[in-house]
This record gives structure tokens, sequence and C-alpha cells, in this order.
């Protein structure tokens, strides 16, 4: 059973705190959960379906309904995939809307690693049980090295620059600017990014993306709910997921899960990336944009630098808008994890209610991507393909 | 982001790592075959992930490889690299080069393992330039 047309995005919410410093993980997740429900004009009494990922404390679903007193939940899921979650509950949101297991789902992603790291509590923890844990921790693997050791590859192959990969953030921080939440909202130029300090050859570190606090949430609704409601609705087209890692030993950096996630989506969604007018992509670090690009098809493998060059993602100059909201390059990174403002701001487009300096015109059909965990190792990639109510 | 500093050594030993452990202190890098399906994997695991047999047992690797990818951690005291080395029995492993002019690494260079004492009587094993 297919998803296309049959539920809507009706609510959004970005938590526009950057630091949590006063606030409780809990309490943010209300707060999002408040804010988008307000942004729908439903109520919490409406929401039958909730959705969290490893973000939300406790058992997730289970001490989160009690604590907001969500009291007619009949479906949950708390399905983990990292920074790429939120997208993934996205499509099972839909799935589990089209199946009739749920009419109003609301899905909320909090964190407050800054606050985390001044209070002195450990900002990430990863299981020693986890069965590769033993076999690569010795060596000192960290996020920024682990990518980068996909960016040092691809410039082996491929012949991309570090210039080429500090396009990336040039385009993010053209369009931060305007972004009065934006926790770096400097205009930079290639020179800035690959003048600033190596963090991991060949990454440095304007090729990261911000730490920040914060979250966001999105409701979604079926299509008689979506009737019902004054919002701009906007439709959820396609969705496809895919598990990328070591495969026993036969490593590849090159490329992610997007190369399978991707083409499901169009496939279900009944477009190609030509007939996307805006993109939302997962910018954990420039080489993740570059490669993710390369994967759903917006170019051919290894012509990613080519193409990100000379401002071609800057609203209004480029061929393919991208993170209009600065993205998680300058913009917001809650929790360390990307997914749920890749959809917001692709739902801010569709609705025309993106800041009017990077607005995309007749935006009708996007895409938003996410990638958890590491594209050096082992990820989770998500995309989704959403429309106005005409696409 | 994260400037995560190389921490101390802590091997995590269990029934499906210690063996790996202890051929390290013997001076062997291990890796797993598979005798139903004829393949090598790594990491090593009890069950082939290419089969799904339990037919498998650790085998002495040649401990020559070439670097696939790396990364110098610039902001750790001292800097280290990182890399995954492709084996010349075909799989690739994640670890650190060492011993070798920092600046001067490069993919695709042959390395070969030697091994670092881990405590407990067990040893890592690691790269340096061939
Ligand atoms: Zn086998």
């Amino acid at each position: 059973m297919g998803i296309n047309g049959k539920s809507y995005i009706v609510g959004i919410y970005e938590h526009p705190c950057r630091a949590a410093l006063d606030k409780t993980l809990p309490q943010l997740h209300a707060e999002i959960a408040k804010g988008a429900l307000a942004d729908a004009g439903l109520s919490k009494d409406d929401v039958d379906a909730y959705f969290c990922a490893g973000d939300a404390p406790g058992l997730g679903p289970i001490n989160m309904i009690e604590y907001m007193g969500l009291n007619n939940v009949r479906h949950m899921d708390s399905t983990e995939t990292g920074g790429s979650s939120y997208i993934v509950h996205v499509s099972h949101a839909a799935q589990a809307i089209a199946a009739g297991h749920c009419n109003v789902a609301l899905i909320t992603l909090a964190g407050r690693p800054v606050a985390d790291a001044k209070e002195g509590k450990p900002v990430r923890y990863y299981n020693q049980q986890a069965p590769d844990f033993p076999f690569e921790m010795p060596y000192g693997p960290n996020v920024t090295n682990m990518y980068a050791m996909c960016a040092m590859r691809h410039m082996y192959e491929y012949g991309t620059t570090s210039e080429q990969l500090a396009w990336i953030k040039v385009a993010a921080s053209h369009h931060a600017q305007h972004n009065e939440h934006a926790r770096l909202r400097d205009v930079v130029t290639v020179e800035d990014v690959v003048n600033s300090p190596m963090i991991a050859d060949p990454l440095h570190r304007l090729d990261c993306c911000v730490i920040t606090d914060g979250g966001g949430g999105v409701v979604m609704v079926s299509p008689e709910v979506a009737k019902s409601l004054k919002r701009t609705r906007v439709k959820v087209l396609g969705a496809g997921e895919a598990p990328k890692h070591l495969a026993a030993g036969q490593v590849d950096l090159t490329y992610s899960g997007a190369r399978w996630s991707g083409p499901k989506a169009f496939a279900e969604a009944g477009v190609t990336p030509t007939d996307i007018k805006y993109a939302s992509i997962y910018d954990s670090f420039t080489i993740t944009v570059l490669e993710t690009l390369e994967d759903l098809g917006f170019c051919k493998k290894g012509e990613g630098g080519k193409f990100v060059s000379d401002g071609n993602l800057i609203s209004g100059v480029g061929k393919l808008p991208f993170n209009t909201d600065g993205g998680g390059l300058c913009n917001n990174h809650p929790g360390n994890r990307g997914g749920m403002t890749k959809v917001l701001e692709a739902v801010r487009q569709l609705r025309g209610e993106a800041h009017p300096k990077v607005q995309v015109r007749n935006c009708d059909i996007a895409l938003a991507h996410g990638t958890g965990g590491l594209l050096g190792s082992r990820m989770g990639s998500a995309t989704v393909i959403l429309g106005s109510e005409d696409a | 982001m994260s400037t995560d500093q190389k921490s101390k050594i802590n091997l995590v030993v269990n029934s499906e790592s210690k063996p790996y452990w202890e051929g390290a202190a013997k001076g062997q890098l291990l890796i797993r075959a598979c005798d139903a399906c004829g393949k090598v994997h790594h990491y090593p695991r009890t069950i082939c992930p290419h089969c799904f047999s339990d037919d498998t047992a650790f085998v002495e690797a040649s401990g020559n490889g070439v670097i696939y990818s790396y990364s110098v951690t610039r902001q750790a005291k001292p800097p280290y690299v990182i890399a995954y080395v492709k084996l010349d029995e075909g799989v690739s492993m994640l670890t650190n080069i060492v011993d070798c002019e920092i600046d001067k690494i490069r993919i695709g260079q042959k390395v070969r393992v030697k091994f670092s004492e881990a405590g407990d009587g067990y040893a890592l094993p690691v790269f340096t330039c061939a």
C-alpha cells in the first residue's frame, strides 16, 4: 500500500532557543508539541499517534505521552535511526494514517547538548554492547574524523576539492543571514571556510555543523482532518528509508544510503530530481551534502563538487536552492540530530512561508533527506518528498 | 563539532572479541573466515554475515594492506591518524596509522600491521608504513 496523497503535514514548530540552560528535556518536547499543535489548529486531545526517537528520555513514547498528557494515543513509534529518525517518522506516520491506525500524528525532537556540556553531563553515549564497539573505539573514531575519511576518499576518487566543499557552507550562510534564530548569521566566503582551522583532514571548522539545543515538531493528519483545518496543507508524496554500513568489511565511503532511499521516494511520488524545486539536505558536514546530492541523482556520482560550486545551492542564484533556513551548518542542529529541521524548512517552502529573501517561487515539490549515524561507517538514510495540495 | 581526544585504550573483552585480542598479543592479526561460504569478514562475528552459517573461525591474516582512507585528528594532543586499511585478504578495518610522518600519509600507501600493548596481556593491531 502506497502513501502518496494519503496524509498531510498541517503543523510545524521549530523551537527558537539554541541554548536551553533553563529548560529540561521533557519540557522542550512539550513546548514543541504545543507549538506544532497550535500551528495546526489542533489540541492535544486530538492526537491519536505519537512518534519520537532516542532523544526522548526514558522509554520514549511511554514517558513522554504521560508527561504531556496525550490521553487518546492509540499508535506509537519510537524508531531510532539517529538524525534521520524524524524523516523515517514522517514516512511511518504516513503509513499508519494510510492504514487507518490513526488520524492525527505528533512527532517531536528535542535536545540540549550545549546545556548538558555546561552542566558536565556526557554529551553522547554509545553502548559498549554495540557489536562494532570493541573493534573500533580503541582507534579514536569521532564524528568529525569519521566524516572526514569520506571526504578524503571522495577527493581521491573524483578530484573533489576543499573549495568545492566550502561552497556548501557558503550557500548555507547566505540563507542563514535572513534567519533571526540562526546560530551563525555571518555570510562566509570560500576563503573563510578553507582558512578556518583544520579539525580532521580534510574538514575545517566551517565544514562542520553547529551544536545547538532546542528541537522541532510536526503534526500529520488524514485527508479528512486536513480538510477541516484552516492551515495550508502539505501533502506527503513519497518516502524511502535504507540502512548502509561497512558490509562485513567491503568498505566504500564514496556514497550514502541515499542511493537506495532516494529512488524509493521518487518512485512513490512519481517525480524525478528535476521536479524538485527545493531540497533540504542533511548537513552535519559539507561532505554529507555533497555525497547525498549525488546519491539522490541531482548530479552524477563524482560530479557533486562541480554541482555545488558557484552558488548553485543558493536560493535565487542557483538551480537547486537548499537548506534555506541556514541548515545544520549555520542555523540549528538540535540535539546533534538534523532530520527534523529538514522537514520543517521544506514545509515552510511549500507553504510559501520561508523568509521572503529565500522563498523559492512556485515551490510545489520539495524533498527532505536525513542521514543518521556516521557517513564513515553505518547510517540510517531517509528521504521524503512533499508537495503542495495541487502537486 | 566534537573534538574528542583519543582516550586511553580500554579494550572491550567479550566472548566474541577475546581470541582477537589474545591473537594480537601473540603478534597475529586475526580475521574471521567462514568454512561454509569460503568468505572472510571483519569485524569478527560468530555467525557469518555473508551466508549466516555458524561454521566460522579465526584465521591469521598476512598483516599487509593499503590505506583506503584516513584523517588526521588535528585538535587532539598529540594529533593521531585514523584510517581504513584494506587488507590483502580483501576486507577493510578501522585502525590507526602510527610511527609514520603524518603529512606524508597517502591513500593507496602500503602499510604493515604492528601491535600496540593494550594492558592485561592483550594488544591492539595498528599499522605503519611498509
Ligand atoms: Zn559464510
